[in-house]
């Protein structure tokens, strides 16, 4: 930055200006949450607590409040992720290695499945639950949410195997290796770095998720915590925001450290945009 | 669409050419088998994705509801479910606004902003660069669920919003009843420009610098090297995102739905929320099929430019 003309030092000095005016504006909403969160006498308003207190945090961390549903909120998730993992890469490598007639209409099947407005379908999809009993199924929900994830998770796959040489793989071919054993002893280990990504995707995807559980879970014990922060709210809603926003940063740590995770670890920050992207 | 790309033609031709003996009657057997790993994929996308899509089509002829006679035995009807929902003027408005919810916060909402925000960023300073970096890509990683209450926080009647505006001496409006709307695509801007922000900073590191400098060597203004240089370098990627921000804020519920509930009345209902109100509230779950299958159908056409934009890049 040798070389800056007074021009551009103006319009750095407005750069910098504007960007720190978005940055206050978005940044309140999240501010007022964490202050919420260690003020016993929260209000809806941001505003720094008259004494700091973790206590917000201790009366939430009981079995009912917090613990259930966020165990709730693991077995969903990490069921979710672990089924769409295993069927997508076991999906993705006949598409990546063989050239078959199923290929093409099957990648743009799936790529026409990333784009369906999934959350609008909560009706018909309750309708169907309904028909196969699957109502108030953790099962059922956790295959739902696997397979509203598989079709991104199918493409992210392929690419990521896309990328790993075949070299390696013919010479196993030659010894007479089984399709599985390459896939399990070669291809998998190799693209470990790009099935840690697809599993935080979907992890995510799902850990966040409130309409589905909402829709095809009922009993209390077992929803996950996007549905019991829901109903905190509208029990204690107006009176203990700060227990509620303890409840909700809580819930949330664990999205944002594998987020930064994947972001620092795995691939830039453009990682899990450019998956979304398509 | 960097992602899009690695397809690597040359790994193809590999194994699938190999000649060997009796390939022609092995062949059909052989491409059978290697389609097996296919088999978990399609079940599980045929049942609860296909399956929910046929339940939308034909749920939406029949007169089912949760309750009363026609929850246990539901009769065909054919396409009254859609004749009544034309008639009942909570649709049309309800189309409205979601046009308008699809136009003002994700078409020139996020798009400009996050658009902005990644060409502002090149030449701010790093520190500034990595503050807005965090809080809009946070507000954009956070669940919906905790996004949502936040937002419904912020523009409460007694939120954050209006202490900040009671500080500069303006008393501020009801937010969340007196301007249902502007407050859901406010809060929908904040939650999703990180997206548009992170595509448009990851396409203008493609955008050639030589091109950009001679430019400006040649007396183009900034205003300039934007509309003429910039943007037609990058309209692939503002076509795209154009597209798939569209799409995710078609399927918006869940920040709508905890923030103003689709009131004061359906003020605030765009289509999504008022399927959910029909079918679960009013108990009518065919009007709400209907809904869902509109929905659909406007998704899929939406899917289906988007497919064909991106089409030399499926192999």
């Amino acid at each position: 930055m040798g070389l800056t003309s007074p021009s551009k030092r103006s319009l750095r000095a407005v750069s910098n200006g504007v960007l720190l005016l978005i940055t206050v504006a978005f940044a309140m909403p999240l501010v007022w949450l964490v202050l919420a969160s260690v003020d016993t006498r929260a209000t809806l308003s941001i505003k720094l607590p008259e004494q700091f207190s973790l206590q917000n945090f201790f009366d939430v961390l009981t079995p009912e409040t917090a613990f259930t549903p966020l165990l709730n909120s693991l077995i969903l998730a990490g069921g979710c992720a672990i089924i769409t993992v295993i069927v997508s890469v076991l999906a993705a490598y006949p598409l990546s290695r063989y050239r078959m007639r199923i290929n093409k209409p099957f990648l743009y099947g799936v790529l026409f499945g990333t784009c369906l407005p999934i959350t609008a379908m909560m009706v018909p999809v309750y309708s169907l639950f309904v028909t196969f009993n699957l109502i108030d199924s953790t099962l059922g929900t956790t295959l739902f949410l696997a397979a509203t994830s598989l079709p991104m998770a199918i493409y992210m796959t392929k690419n990521f195997m896309d990328s790993v040489p075949v070299s390696l793989e013919e010479a196993a071919w030659m010894d007479g290796a089984s399709m599985m054993k390459i896939l399990t002893g070669i291809v998998v280990p190799l693209m470990r770095p790009g099935i840690a990504v697809v599993f935080i995707f979907v992890f995510i995807g799902a850990w966040g998720n409130f309409f589905v559980p909402f829709v095809l879970l009922l009993s209390p014990d077992k929803l996950p915590a996007a549905v019991s922060i829901f109903s905190f709210f509208g029990q204690y809603g107006t009176v203990a925001y700060g227990q509620l926003a303890a409840f909700s940063l809580l819930y949330s740590v664990p999205v944002i450290g594998l987020y930064v995770l994947v972001s620092r670890g795995l691939g830039g920050a453009s990682a899990l945009a450019g998956a979304v992207k398509g | 669409m960097a992602t899009l790309t690695p397809v690597r033609p040359e790994l193809e031709p590999g194994r699938g050419d190999a000649p060997r003996p009796g390939r022609k009657k092995t062949g059909t057997r052989r491409s059978l088998v290697r389609s097996v790993p296919l088999l978990p994929a399609i079940v599980l996308l045929a049942i609860f994705l296909l399956g929910p899509v046929i339940s939308s089509f034909y749920g939406s002829l029949t007169d089912a509801s949760l309750t009363g006679a026609t929850a246990q035995s539901s009769s065909f009807v054919g396409f009254d479910n859609y004749v009544e929902l034309f008639a009942d003027p909570d649709f049309p408005k309800s189309v409205v606004l979601t046009l308008i919810f699809l136009i003002a916060s994700a078409i020139v909402g996020q798009n400009v902003l996050g658009l902005g925000l990644a060409i502002l960023m090149r030449s701010s300073n790093k520190i500034v660069r990595a503050m807005v970096g965090t809080f809009v890509v946070t507000a954009w990683v956070l669940p919906e669920i905790v996004a949502a209450f936040a937002a419904y926080a912020f523009f409460n009647d007694t939120g954050t919003i209006n202490s900040v505006l009671a500080l500069i001496g303006i008393e501020g409006p009801n937010w969340l009843y007196a301007l249902p709307m502007l407050s859901v695509i406010l809060a929908n801007i904040w939650r999703g420009t990180a997206f548009s922000m992170l595509v448009y900073a990851a396409a203008l590191q493609d955008v050639p610098t030589e091109i950009t400098e001679s430019a400006e060597v040649d007396g183009a203004t900034g205003w300039q090297r934007l509309v003429y240089i910039t943007l037609p370098v990058i309209r692939r990627s503002i076509s795209t995102n154009l597209m798939l921000t569209t799409l995710q804020t078609l399927s918006v519920f869940t920040l709508i739905f905890v923030m103003t509930g689709g009131g004061p009345g359906t003020n605030s209902s765009t289509l999504p929320v008022l399927a959910y109100q029909e079918a679960f509230q009013f108990g009518k779950l065919g009007f709400g099929t209907a809904i869902a299958t509109i929905l659909l159908l406007v998704g899929a056409a939406f899917s289906l430019v988007y497919i064909r934009a991106l089409k030399p890049e499926v192999d």
